[in-house]
Parts: C-alpha cells; sequence; structure tokens
C-alpha cells in the first residue's frame, strides 16, 4: 500500500462512492450552523419537502450577529435572524446553542470547549473558518448555503478532492512569537490564495510544541491562505485535548492513524525556518501584507509588477498610510481582542499577562470578548476579568464573533485604526472605512498601552 | 442549466477581491435569497453618501450592463458566504474569469450556475486588456468546449468536469444526491462503528 497523506486517509475514510464527472460524495460526521448563512438552507429543504436526514448530527449556535453587552439581538435584523435559527432548530429537533445558553459562544470555540471533535472526524459549517478543526486531526472544511441544505438533506457532500501542501516549520521560535505570528508568516511568505485547491499540512516540531489553542489558531487562519482545509497530525497534545470534555464519553478514539505515512507525497512543499520568525502586524487591506513592528512599510519600488504598485498604492489610501512609513508610528483607535482565531482562554491570560498593572492608552477604546461564555466563566474564575478591566479594556458579558466582522454593533467608525486579534484585514471587514491591523492577542494588549502599533518584545524585555 | 453566456466584459483588476468586499455585511440580514442586487460591490459602487463613484469600472457607460467580469487573482476569498454569488448574479453578472478563486466561492457559484472559466495570468491580462476597450469588450464563453471567444480570438479555460457537468445539467443537487439514499445508509451503517455524533447526547 503506498504511503497517504492525512488528508487522504480523512477523505477515503469518508467516502460514500464516485460520482460522475470526478467529484466524490463523503459523509460528514457532524455539521454546525449559525444564524447568517443556515436560513435558506431550510427553507431548501422545506421548498423540496425534505426531511433532515440526521438531525442528532448538527449543532446550531447563534454568534454572528448577537450583541456583546447585553442579551439581545442588537436590531430588528438579527432578532429574526436569531428567531428563525430557533425556529427551525425547534421544528427539525436540531441542538441549538442560543444566547442565554452556558454552552453559547462562537462555533469554532464552543465546539472543541464541548468535546465535539476528535482525530479523524468530518466535520463542516457554514463558515470559512471550519478549517480550525485540522488542529485536532480531523478534516473541517466552510461550505456554503446550497451546500448546507444538501448537507442537512442527505448527510452528505459532493467533493472534489484538494491536492495537499506540506508547511514545514522547524526549531524554536524567539521570544514573543506565538501561533498567531507563525500563520501570518506562513501567508506573507506564501501569499494569500497560494494555496487555492489545497489542503495544507503544517508539520515540523514550530508546530508540535503548539498547544491546541495555538494548533487551533493556525488551522482556523490557514483559510487565508485559501487553504480549503488545514491540518496537523494527532499526537499525544491531541488525545489529552479530547479528554474531560461534556461530549468526551461518546467517542472513542485513537490518535495513531491520524498522521501522513513516512514517504507520503505532497504536490507542494514549503519549508520554513522557525528562528525567522517575528512578532507581526498587518499594514494593508490583504492577510498576506503584514510585517514586525519595527519595519518600514514597503515602497512602490519594491514592487516588482505594475499590479502590485497598484494594489500597494490602493491599499495605502485605504488605510491611510504612506509607503515607507515607520509601523512603529501607527495610532490605533481601538484594540479588540476576540474571534475564533484568538479568544480563547490561553489567548485571554496572554494578554491579560501583559495588561497586569498597566494602563491602556487614552482615547483608545479597548474591548474584549471572550471567545464563549464557558471561557468567560472561567476568565472571571482566574480573575483575567479583574485585569482587563483595571487596565481600561471593556469586558464584555456576552460572546459572538463581534468586532471581527462587525455584524453586530461593535463597529469600528469611518477612519478608525483597530488593532486586532482577528483574521481579516479586508476593506470594510469591521466597519465601512474602518482600518484593521491583525496581531496576536499579546500585540493587541501591548499597542492598546502604547496607544500605537507595538511590540509586545517591548513590554516581556521589561518584566525579565 | 447554462450553456452559454455572451455580453459585454468588465475588467476588475485588483488582486484579492474577497466576500466582504463583493457583499457587505449590511446586506447579509436576510432569510431569503433575494433583494441582494443593491449590495453587490456596494462600496466600490458607492460613496459613504450613496453617491455613485465614477471611476469604478461597472458605474461606466460602456459597462454598466456588463455581464462577464475578467478579474484579478484569487477573487472571492474569503468568507463562505453565498449571498455574493446571489447578489453578483441578481445584478446580471452571469460569468467571472480570472486564474484562481476562493475554494468556497468557486463552489457556491457552480451551485448556482454562476460560470468561472479559469485561464492562465498570461490570457487572463492579455482579457483584461481587451476589455478595457469597449468596442471589443462583448465575449462569448462557451462552457461545453471551454472556450472565451473574445477579439476574434478563442481562448481555452480549464473547468474540473463535475463543475462542467453540474452548469450544463442544472439539476438539483440535493435531490439528485437522495437518489443514492442506499448507499447512504449502507455507508453510514458501518461508519458509526467507527465515529458516531450524537449531540443530544
Amino acid at each position: 500500500m503506498s504511503a497517504k497523506t492525512l488528508y487522504d486517509k480523512l477523505v477515503d475514510t469518508h467516502k460514500v462512492c464516485d460520482l460522475p464527472g470526478g467529484d466524490i460524495l463523503v459523509y460528514v460526521d457532524f455539521h454546525i450552523m449559525n444564524e447568517y448563512t443556515s436560513p435558506q438552507a431550510f427553507s431548501g429543504l422545506s421548498t423540496k419537502g425534505v426531511p433532515v436526514w440526521r438531525p442528532e448530527a448538527h449543532l446550531a449556535v447563534v454568534d454572528h450577529v448577537n450583541g456583546t453587552r447585553r442579551r439581545e439581538g442588537p436590531d430588528e435584523a438579527s432578532k429574526l435572524l436569531i428567531s428563525n435559527l430557533e425556529k427551525n432548530c425547534s421544528e427539525h429537533e436540531i441542538a441549538l446553542y442560543t444566547l442565554g445558553d452556558p454552552r453559547q459562544g462562537i462555533e469554532h470555540v464552543v465546539v472543541p470547549e464541548q468535546g465535539l471533535v476528535v482525530p479523524g472526524m468530518l466535520i463542516a459549517c457554514g463558515d470559512s473558518h471550519t478549517t480550525t478543526y485540522g488542529a485536532y486531526g480531523a478534516l473541517g472544511f466552510g461550505i456554503g448555503t446550497s451546500e448546507v441544505e444538501h448537507l442537512l438533506a442527505s448527510q452528505t457532500l459532493r467533493y472534489k478532492r484538494l491536492q495537499s501542501m506540506l508547511v514545514q516549520i522547524d526549531g524554536p521560535t524567539a521570544p514573543g512569537v506565538t501561533a498567531k505570528d507563525i500563520i501570518m508568516h506562513v501567508i506573507r511568505t506564501v501569499g494569500a490564495g497560494a494555496a487555492n485547491g489545497f489542503a495544507v499540512e503544517f508539520a515540523g516540531s514550530s508546530i508540535r510544541s503548539q498547544d491546541m489553542a495555538g494548533r487551533m489558531t493556525i488551522c482556523n487562519m490557514a483559510v487565508e491562505l485559501g487553504a480549503r482545509a488545514a491540518l496537523i497530525a494527532a499526537d499525544e497534545v491531541t488525545a489529552q485535548a479530547c479528554l474531560n470534555k461534556p461530549h468526551s464519553g461518546q467517542f472513542e478514539f485513537d490518535v495513531n492513524g491520524w498522521q501522513s505515512d513516512e514517504g507520503a507525497v505532497f504536490a507542494r512543499e514549503v519549508i520554513i525556518d522557525g528562528a525567522d520568525i517575528e512578532p507581526l502586524v498587518s499594514w494593508g487591506t490583504s492577510p498576506d501584507q503584514s510585517l514586525p513592528v519595527s519595519a518600514a512599510i514597503p515602497t512602490e519600488r519594491d514592487m516588482a509588477t505594475p499590479a502590485a504598485k497598484t494594489a500597494l498604492k490602493r491599499a495605502l489610501n485605504y488605510m491611510g498610510l504612506q509607503e515607507g512609513q515607520s509601523l512603529s508610528e501607527v495610532k490605533i483607535d481601538c484594540a479588540f481582542i476576540g474571534s475564533c482565531t484568538n479568544s480563547r482562554i490561553e489567548d485571554l491570560r496572554s494578554a491579560a499577562k501583559l495588561l497586569r498593572g498597566r494602563n491602556v492608552a487614552k482615547n483608545v477604546l479597548a474591548i474584549i470578548v471572550p471567545g464563549s461564555s464557558a471561557t468567560r466563566v472561567q476568565a472571571e474564575a482566574e480573575g483575567l476579568d479583574q485585569i482587563f478591566i483595571e487596565a481600561g479594556f471593556e469586558w464584555r458579558p456576552e460572546s459572538g464573533c463581534s468586532m471581527c466582522l462587525a455584524m453586530n454593533d461593535d463597529v469600528a467608525l469611518d477612519g478608525e485604526r483597530v488593532a486586532s486579534s482577528t483574521n481579516r484585514n479586508f476593506e470594510g471587514r469591521q466597519g465601512r472605512g474602518a482600518r484593521t491591523h491583525l496581531m496576536s492577542p499579546a500585540m493587541v494588549a501591548a499597542s492598546a498601552i502604547a496607544g500605537k502599533l507595538a511590540d509586545v518584545r517591548h513590554y516581556s524585555e521589561m518584566e525579565e | 442549466m447554462v450553456n452559454k453566456v455572451s455580453g459585454i466584459a468588465a475588467a476588475l483588476t485588483q488582486p484579492n477581491v474577497d466576500t466582504d468586499v463583493i457583499m457587505p455585511k449590511r446586506f447579509l440580514k436576510t432569510i431569503t435569497r433575494k433583494g441582494l442586487a443593491d449590495g453587490a460591490f456596494a462600496d466600490l459602487r458607492f460613496d459613504e453618501d450613496g453617491k455613485t463613484r465614477p471611476e469604478f469600472i461597472l458605474n461606466q457607460l460602456q459597462w454598466q450592463d456588463a455581464s462577464i467580469l475578467v478579474v484579478g487573482n484569487n477573487f472571492g476569498c474569503g468568507s463562505s458566504r453565498e449571498h455574493a454569488v446571489w447578489g453578483l448574479m441578481q445584478l446580471g453578472i452571469k460569468a467571472i474569469i480570472g486564474t484562481d478563486f476562493g475554494g468556497i466561492f468557486y463552489d457556491n457559484a457552480r451551485k448556482n450556475g454562476l460560470v468561472l472559466p479559469i485561464v492562465d495570468e498570461s490570457v487572463r491580462n492579455s482579457l483584461f486588456v481587451v476589455a478595457a476597450e469597449a468596442e471589443k469588450a462583448v465575449f462569448e464563453i462557451d462552457v461545453e468546449h471551454q472556450i472565451i471567444r473574445a477579439d476574434a480570438q478563442d481562448f481555452v479555460f480549464e473547468m474540473d468536469p463535475a463543475t462542467r457537468q453540474a452548469l450544463l445539467l442544472g439539476q438539483d443537487e440535493t435531490l439528485d444526491t437522495l437518489k443514492l439514499s442506499d448507499q447512504i445508509q449502507a455507508f453510514e451503517q458501518v461508519h458509526h462503528g467507527k465515529i458516531k455524533v450524537n449531540v443530544n447526547k
């Protein structure tokens, strides 16, 4: 038998049959839904008169549109999305973690917290950041609403097998470098879109030394490379993370077998030296436009092609920055810690460590939205909320995606600059005209204190 | 069912046009697929006061009726929102020619009959030039034969066989897959011996 990649093992173990044209039909173990990409899927079922194939294989979570100051949708349209999901779930007997439920939170934070992912699973969700589950040696990928309908009806998806890419990162990383910096480094090295059509497996000692929260951050943001799936081989860290969770009892799993075989062939391999990675901030409107804070923004002369020059000009115009400008001079208006990329308890601890005994700069609005209600309870038990509040952060009592995509009322204003622990610095992402700088939670904390883009190492060195 | 698409082509040269730009968040709070034409490229088409931005290609007289776009690399990256595809189609876009697309966007397009021919960067750059000349910017796309006809030349495009077949047949994939229910059930029975999720447990 020839050596297989972890990706091919996951696809092969879920293959129901071949379909004409080269697609395959894959069986989906677990499907997660939210309030904004599922409504038209349910109405599709109803129009076609088709029932849900296996209701207990689905979980719905309210997270995208809800407010975080109080327990409700911030406007009538949001309230309708939430009540519509409640109605659909009750009609089809699908489990729902709605507002007020102690299990509610951002879908990709909630699922691991509840123990609903183990190695070897195939998980789909109407959300691009479903790549997160690759951290568990599971195959997770985002789907559109038509596919949500198909999955509800048949528990399967028509699937096109991807090519495999290996990103190998070895060696110890420098102090201050987090999982967020690792994935941002990969994206700036390989390019946004470089993994379109690929499943990316992250390997090497710099990856294996990450805890599960870090591995989830890396797989989560791999979609910004274009990766439709991201994977990390299961190991003892994975096994431990699957124990003692509310749903742990229902799965028997073995981490052995959920690795790529020795000699497995990847269509593309990228090798990165862990020592080359620095804490990064994004400066443009694409996730591959990032640099260390000590660097200066590129100039037109640095750009190889006329198209790249135009893209640089467009990004700088939107971001209100100049070519050649030093990033450490760039003042911020907001600091945001949250999102499925970086809002887990480990993320909150790393930001709190830096904020203890320090204050957010005057004129900076600093907000923290824990990834889930359970994460918030845990953080409060550890006293982290007090550290954030004393430093000048708003500690939000409700959880959700919030200002990562600003579908609720946490919206940055036109021209405002946000230091953000989120995943996308797209034009308009955090509000019309809002300017996003992506970075790790600790870097957001450092920038909040400085009132401008700041390097976490400046503060952590003071402690040593 | 889609086989041939013809119409005015407009060049949208910027790379990495994401689905947040294609369909901004304020248009997403809907439980239907309708009413999304206003949202498509809203912040590129209009300024904050709702005034038309004359520099945007689809606001220019010769291209305002464009039904084909020629786009920069990595078009449709980002969020899974199918609203992006619905909105583009409601705006009158029937095909988008590019080098590569966000994976979820590509699959969403197929499900809705939006044609996404894939070409090499050199061909795409030639098509940018042709589409920028108003008198030449009428393209024909033949899905069955995988050919774009522009400026009296034929350009072959790539499309995976399953997507091509889905566009040509235009079947309801949900109902079509349910014809395989017996096979799915048989697979499920064996597979549940290894992994069986029950959220209610």
